[in-house]
């Protein structure tokens, strides 16, 4: 196989770096060593995107945060990706904390974020009646929102391809190929793809690809961060996403409604030895809630629905690494990406683009540039029951239902999801294969029974659609499926003498 | 377009609440009956409870799951009860409209006279217990596990832990270990099983599983699948014991750790729901405070037997006929039943009615805390004994019922106060 353009790593940096460099007359190769895009730390994260007052202006960080910002509104309404511009409030218990948030507000306001505003007194009650009644003041920021980071990844994946992008999936790289000092290939699980241009993304592993090339440079410290998601009759019960005061390497334990209508409590900040290591521990999640419930006294545990971690992939200085190896010629690092790196994920793609045009220049000098003309800037409006419902669009739906009666078989009745919907999401371009996969495509399986009813049924209609059997069907890629063995053959083979 | 049906009474759920609702509601003479179910069949989870031990008391012999929904079903069909499966409702409002969807008409909505609410419950997971942990692949509820092996024939796991000692855990030991699997233990956080004294006997000591009381699972490890588990001893106060962790290999967890009454529906109509029990606030017809819109089996209160959830279903029936044909005398004011000690909460939660024909009501209610030779006492507002029930055994895995007799309601009385206490020396 051969590639212009060979991206490492199918999180949103990943795939946002793929969507913008759909753009131009490029083969681009996406590697993803899981079983679907945003399996890492684009995953589990708080899906904030930050008004952008909080970084150093002399970062990274600081400059792509605000840059990324604004471009929100469109990127969401093309891709059709959930997001709320609801604004966010750093919450202030005493003067101390008032200085912070002037801070906060005067570096803001350097960085060009609009509308910051240090809120005081019975206001902010109004605005956000269930927070902790010994709250002060805080710092408003109209501009921060709310996205569902999964779907926004999976959407620009799914746009990548519509582009021409090639998403690899279960494709881990082994090794990096060099020649002198330029990079000539990737070496895969699958096979070694040609290409003169590599951009690591690889998120948690960023360093130990780097590695691969004789690149030292980039040394990644997992930083985890555990949440609690609370059932759907709890959407409401506050307006903006609620920051505590932040520590030096955090924004701290916020609590925030989700576009989905759950509210999410989280994360809190413990650096960790193993990259790959998502468990949950009895004192984090106690952390989780009890800093929690400092801004929001009135939450209750016994709503959780599920609980979950993620690992960031912070670098040694803290800020974002993007730019050419000092060591290989074709390798472009974009690691270090912790928060704000979901809401800064546009203005690096944009960031990207440049350097790799730069690259090729040096590495391909023929290669002539340019912008493809059929680039399809949007995705199709997806069909989901529940927004149908919501807005009261029944006879649409009673029209689809005609058309294909899969739409009329409820599958997830917690969250409303039809046999349509799930068979949809097995087709999208970036194809959901997996429990899982499904889940984060169609919310079947999210809501507050967690898969118990549904969970079968599932499988049922991935085996199906697949044309695999049940017992290969898996929850998130190749050694986590879901059934042992037919019902009997255990017995059976016990008969026989055979160890089981 | 969206289809419309009018009807005088739509049942909700077609397991054995709803089965026995529509049927009785149609032997006292109510002809234009509707039956939703969710399912691709009638008869709810009994379909998947394969074994044996339903029906001793409705039916007095000895019956399986899809046996005992069986006879049901026969009955139905010689009924006029018009049937829907496959059919989800998406929501009831306060008029006793429905809407619901199926593959065959879409959308329907459907008007009805009287509504019985027969969902059923759902199971609470492993977050209703905050086990930390990874997430892998082969932790599954008891009944999810109990539908892959008995419904879609495949098995779950090989190597088994059970956390919890409810009946479906305490079936799915035997279940799994019949099936050839290896169930490693089943774990009790309370120093009492939580399920029914004969399916501890007949589940886990009939196989030498052991049932490990005070103990629960603090961790749950795998990255893909399930590899093992912490467990750990717990204190008076079900806190783990620091240094009494144990690690148990194992592929699958199931967990048997309570059902929650699936009541969605029933809180968007607006209907209040008891905090102990989740479900609705009934009298003693299973009518909740919207007139008309009836509840019974275990979307009202989470029975252990199946017997009493058709008992239930059968008192709601009767009550929509009576409802639909104005024949109720309501009393001056309601007499409330309240849980005293060691009572955790009483079905039905008021009377509302005079009913001559009516020998007795019958009460169900579940203890706090196990006790040996009680007496169950019925005060009225003066602090009065009414009555009182002896039992040698009360424990809060099985439910308690006692009858209180029509005589024995004063027309002026507006409480009754229910207490487990042990007997004086």
């Amino acid at each position: 196989m051969k590639a212009d353009i060979v991206i490492i790593g199918g999180g949103v940096t990943g795939s946002a770096i793929a969507r913008e460099l759909a753009r131009y007359n490029l083969d681009i190769v996406l590697l993803e060593k899981e079983d679907d895009v945003a399996m890492g730390t684009s995953k589990a994260n708080s899906g904030i995107i930050h008004a952008g007052y909080n970084a150093d202006a002399r970062t990274l960080k600081g400059k792509l945060n605000v840059k990324a910002n604004p471009m929100f509104d469109k990127l969401a309404a093309d891709l059709k990706v959930p997001f709320k511009r609801i604004g966010s409030l750093v919450i202030g218990f005493n003067e101390k904390d008032l200085q912070v948030l002037k801070r906060e507000k005067e570096n803001g306001e350097r960085l060009g974020v609009r509308g910051l505003e240090i809120i005081q007194g019975e206001r902010l009650f109004v605005i956000e009646p269930n927070l902790n009644p010994e709250a002060k003041y805080a710092l408003y920021a109209p501009t921060a929102g709310i996205i569902s980071t999964y779907e926004f990844t999976i959407a620009l994946a799914d746009n990548a391809v519509i582009n021409g992008v090639k998403v690899l999936l279960e494709t881990e790289v082994v090794d990096l190929v060099t020649e002198g000092s330029k990079v000539t290939g990737v070496k895969t699980n699958r096979g070694e793809i040609k290409t003169q241009v590599v951009i690591n993304a690889a998120g948690l592993y960023s360093d130990k690809i780097a590695a691969m090339s004789g690149d030292d440079s980039i040394n990644i410290r997992p930083r985890k961060g555990e949440y609690h998601l609370l059932d759907k009759n709890w959407g409401n019960f506050v307006n903006h996403v609620l920051f505590p005061i932040p520590s030096k390497v955090s924004k701290g334990i916020l609590v925030t409604p989700t576009t989905h209508g759950n509210l999410l409590l989280g994360p809190n900040s413990h650096d960790v030895d193993e990259r790959d290591d998502p468990a949950t521990t009895a004192s984090g999640l106690d952390e989780v809630y009890s800093g929690a419930r400092k801004l929001v006294p009135g939450l209750s545990r016994s709503d959780v629905i599920t609980s979950f971690s993620g690992l960031r992939a912070a670098a040694e200085d803290e800020d974002f690494i993007i730019g050419p190896s000092n060591r290989v010629r074709g390798l472009i690092h974009v690691a270090g990406i912790q928060s704000p790196g979901l809401t800064s994920a546009p203005a690096i793609a944009e960031m990207v683009v440049e350097l790799v045009k730069e690259t090729l220049g040096e590495v391909a000098p023929g290669k002539e540039i340019h912008l493809k003309e059929d680039f399809q800037e949007t995705l199709p409006t997806p069909v989901i029951f529940n927004e149908e419902y919501e807005t009261g669009n029944l006879d649409g739906w009673q029209k689809l239902v005609k058309e294909n009666p899969d739409y009329g078989e409820m599958i997830c009745r917690c969250e409303r999801v039809t046999k349509g919907e799930i068979i949809r999401a097995i087709h999208r371009p970036v194809p959901a294969r997996s429990l899982d996969a499904i889940k984060r495509r169609t919310r079947a399986g999210a809501g507050r029974c967690q898969g118990g009813f549904c969970g079968p049924r599932v499988v049922e209609i991935l085996s199906k659609v697949l044309g695999i059997s049940p017992l290969e069907v898996t929850k998130k890629g190749a050694g986590s499926e879901i059934l042992k063995a037919c019902s009997k053959e255990l017995i059976r083979r016990a008969g026989d003498g055979d160890e089981i | 377009m969206v289809m419309r049906f009018n009807y005088d009474l739509v049942v909700i759920g077609g397991g054995p609440a709803g089965l026995a609702a529509a049927l009785e509601a149609e032997n006292s003479g109510i002809e234009n009956i509707l039956l939703l179910e969710r399912d691709k069949y009638l008869g709810g989870i009994l379909q998947q409870c394969i074994h044996n031990g339903f029906g001793l008391e409705y039916f007095k012999e000895e019956l399986t799951g899809p046996e005992y929904a069986g006879r049901f079903i026969e009955r139905l069909k010689g009924s006029k009860i018009k049937v829907k499966t496959g059919t989800m409702v998406i929501k009831i409002s306060k008029n006793k409209e429905v809407l619901a969807l199926n593959r065959e008409e879409g959308l329907l909505t459907i008007r009805a006279k009287a509504i019985v609410l027969a969902m059923g419950c759902r199971e609470r997971t492993r977050e209703a217990i905050l086990i930390p942990g990874d997430r892998p692949a082969g932790i599954f509820t008891a009944g999810t596990a109990q539908r892959y092996v008995n419904i879609e024939g495949y098995m779950p796991g090989r190597e088994v832990v059970i956390l919890g000692s409810g009946d479906i855990g305490l079936i799915m030991a035997r279940r799994m270990t019949l099936e050839g699997a290896d169930v490693k233990a089943v774990l009790e956080i309370m120093s009492y099983s939580s399920g029914l004294v004969r399916n501890k006997v007949q589940c886990l000591d009939d196989f030498d599983i052991p049932l490990k009381l005070r103990h629960t699972i603090t961790s749950i490890n795998g990255k893909k699948r399930v590899e093992s588990v912490i467990v750990s001893q717990v204190d008076d106060r079900l806190r783990p014991i620091p240094g009494t962790e144990e690690e148990i290999k194992c592929d699958t967890v199931l967990l048997s750790v309570g059902l929650i009454p699936e009541n969605e529906l029933t809180r968007e109509i607006g209907i209040d729901l008891d905090g102990v029990t989740g479900g609705p606030v009934v009298n003693e017809v299973r009518e909740t405070q919207v007139e008309g819109v009836f509840t019974c089996g275990n979307v009202l209160q989470v029975h252990d037997l199946v017997d009493f959830v058709t008992e239930e279903g059968e008192i709601a029936g009767r009550a929509v006929s009576k409802y639909l044909k104005g024949e109720r005398e309501w009393r001056d004011q309601p007499v409330r039943l309240e849980p005293g000690k060691n009572v955790r909460y009483i079905v039905p939660h008021r009377i509302d009615y005079r009913d001559k024909d009516r020998k007795r009501i019958k009460l169900f209610m579940r203890v706090k805390e196990p006790g040996k030779d009680v007496k169950i006492k019925l005060r009225d507002g003066t602090g009065k004994v009414l009555l009182a029930y002896k039992r040698e055994i009360v424990t809060p895995g099985e439910m308690v019922t006692v009858f209180l007799p029509e005589a024995l309601i004063d027309e002026n009385m507006s409480r009754i106060k229910i207490s487990i206490e042990k007997e004086g020396r």
